[in-house]
């Protein structure tokens, strides 16, 4: 397998001198399977550049996997050239989102309407199909198998398992830890303890042994505080939960959009510091716009 | 009855989805959704009091759209595995339908039988957190005192006029309500709730509980037993009313798991005075709604 990053960016596209070097784009991952089947994870506008570089080996089947619905996940899927090219396949894998009722297709829909685009969604050309996800329940697309595994994060998120012969990639999507919603002492309290462990165990599980994860490490520990519930981790949070599943590679992505490229080194290199433990056994790096890495 | 049973659950089941909430929930849903930061304990403890709410979120969490690992009987669970912005977001969307009207043509009255159905489940969780050892969850118990008598909202809601004859006829001649739903409606709220729960995957236990909770089973587990004595020792001691005025004594198994009969259970129960006082003020309607 292969994989490169298109947008590591959290929350909104932030070009500039001072995010160059990590880039400005917002979250998009294309994977590539041995067989070279095309999973592209997340249609952030990291998703502009990675279409422009496919518009050599059309017709194409694209199978883009979203994580949640938020902008920043799927702001450049209108500008996802492809869709409107006749003879190409989109298929968009989503969850079901219980607040509005619909799943996949709202997010083309919503995007796709006069006010706020010039194309319709009738118009798109390609042959565009959407497919609902339920959580733990795996799909396969060529030689990969993927499995969606539900994370925290104020709108259903589902992170996603990527294994092809033996290799494997877990991108969290957005992701913060569980938190318990009750004070020590609290009746409750120790019910919602237990609740969250599972959680916390479960993810494990699902992502035990992958060979390179990804995930959200938004802020620092000095952040959190006053951005908890707002559903992202930190680099800490993800160090250990990486440690835990026994990942070789983490990937830190979902940089904040006011970091610059100095401060967010030095935010990692604290963190680096202060996690020796998981260092010692996971290669914890920076997800950087462009990087590549075969598997 | 003129519907075969599973046209009539699918009919209930539609009417459900526009069932209005409780006006005390929706009205505390309204402010506390109005802070962006709304504290994650007190949304949690207004949906877990409201039997529309918590029947309607427990009903999507079941749905086959989320394959979870296990079936879903609490709302805490719910907030771990969606989310609190998500069922907050429900929450609101069930707040925004209104509020279930306080007279209803069938002349069944909400608040007082959200405060039965509210101090029946706080009764159930204490006979359980008391009287088992067999690791059964409090919870499961709650959950199944909140929604025993579901079935009877959803007849004065959607058989208004048939429901009514049935609560006069009950209260006239001093029979069951159950007893004077068959006569009149030819099922009752057992079967109803029971079914309604069924169609939505709840968890059979509290399928099987909500359908027998009238019954004087041969044998029964934790959760029937504290469902059945809370149901009666509500009644007895006048919290609220669900239309039925026949408190029944608890059958042979019941009486055996708590060893004596329905004083004694509401002897063990203690002192119920906070638990009342707290389903008491939830029950009642602001003066503003």
């Amino acid at each position: 397998m292969k994989l490169r990053f298109w947008g590591v960016r959290g929350s909104i596209p932030s070009p500039g001198e001072k995010t160059v070097r990590y880039g400005g784009n917002t979250t998009c991952i294309e994977v590539r399977t041995d067989d070279n089947e095309l999973i592209i994870l997340d249609g952030g506008t990291g998703i502009f550049p990675l279409a422009q570089t496919l518009l050599k080996e059309l017709p194409l089947t694209a199978h883009i996997f979203n994580t949640h619905s938020h902008w920043d996940h799927i702001q450049g899927l209108p500008f996802f050239i492809p869709i409107f090219i006749p003879g190409n396949t989109i298929r968009l894998y989503a969850a079901f989102d219980p607040i509005t009722g619909a799943g996949a297709e709202r997010i083309m829909n919503v995007q796709l309407q006069y006010s706020f685009f010039p194309v319709r969604e009738a118009e798109m050309k390609s042959r565009f199909e959407y497919v609902a996800l339920m959580p733990n329940e795996a799909v396969t697309v060529g030689s990969a198998k993927i499995t969606p595994v539900l994370l925290s994060h104020p709108v259903v998120n589902l992170g996603y398992r990527i294994d092809c012969n033996g290799k494997s990639i877990f991108f969290t999507g957005d992701h913060e830890p569980h938190f318990n919603i009750y004070e020590p002492g609290d009746e409750g309290y120790e019910e919602y303890q237990t609740l969250i462990e599972e959680q916390r165990q479960g993810i494990i599980e699902a992502t035990r042994g992958v060979d390179v994860f990804i995930a959200d490490s938004a802020y620092t520990i000095e952040e959190y505080p006053s951005k908890k519930g707002w559903g992202h981790g930190t680099f800490d949070s993800c160090m250990q939960l990486a440690k835990d599943a026994g990942a070789k590679i983490l990937y830190c992505t979902h940089h904040e959009p006011t970091r610059s490229d100095d401060d967010l080194e030095k935010a990692f290199s604290a963190a680096l510091e202060r996690n020796a433990d998981a260092v010692s056994c996971v290669d914890v790096r920076l997800a950087r716009e462009g990087e590549e890495i075969i598997l | 009855m003129p519907e075969s049973s599973s046209e009539l659950t699918k009919k209930l089941s539609v009417a459900v989805e526009k069932m209005p909430a409780f006006p005390k929930s929706v009205q505390r849903i309204l402010e506390l959704s109005r802070e962006i930061n709304c504290p994650p304990k007190e949304l949690v403890g207004v949906i877990e009091k409201d039997p529309v709410m918590t029947m309607k979120l427990l009903r999507i969490l079941n749905s086959a759209y989320y394959s979870f690992p296990k079936q879903i009987t609490s709302v805490n669970q719910s907030v771990v595995f969606l989310g609190l912005n998500t069922i907050k977001n429900m929450a609101l969307s069930f707040a925004a339908m209104g509020s279930l009207p306080q007279h209803n043509a069938a002349g069944f009255d909400v608040q007082k039988y959200l405060l039965h159905s509210l101090t029946t489940a706080s009764f159930a969780r204490a006979l359980c957190q008391k009287y088992s050892h067999d690791g059964t969850d409090p919870a499961d118990c709650y959950i199944a005192g909140l929604l025993h008598d579901f079935g009877k909202v959803v007849f004065a809601q959607f058989m208004a006029e048939e429901f009514k004859e049935a609560l006069t006829r009950s209260a006239e001649q001093n029979i069951p309500l159950h007893e004077a739903e068959q006569q009149i409606i030819g099922t009752d709220h057992t079967v109803v709730g029971g079914m309604l729960v069924e169609r939505w995957q709840f968890p059979k236990q509290l399928t099987d509980n909500i359908r027998n909770h009238h019954t004087a089973l041969p044998a029964g587990n934790t959760v029937y037993c504290c469902l059945y004595a809370a149901n009666q020792a509500s009644k007895k001691l006048g919290y609220g009313f669900s239309g039925n005025p026949v408190v029944d004594e608890l059958p042979p198994v019941v009486q055996e798991y708590f060893s004596g009969d329905l004083d004694a259970v509401i002897a063990g129960l203690g002192d119920v005075t906070k638990i009342a006082n707290e389903a008491q003020v939830f029950a009642q309607v602001g003066k503003e709604v």
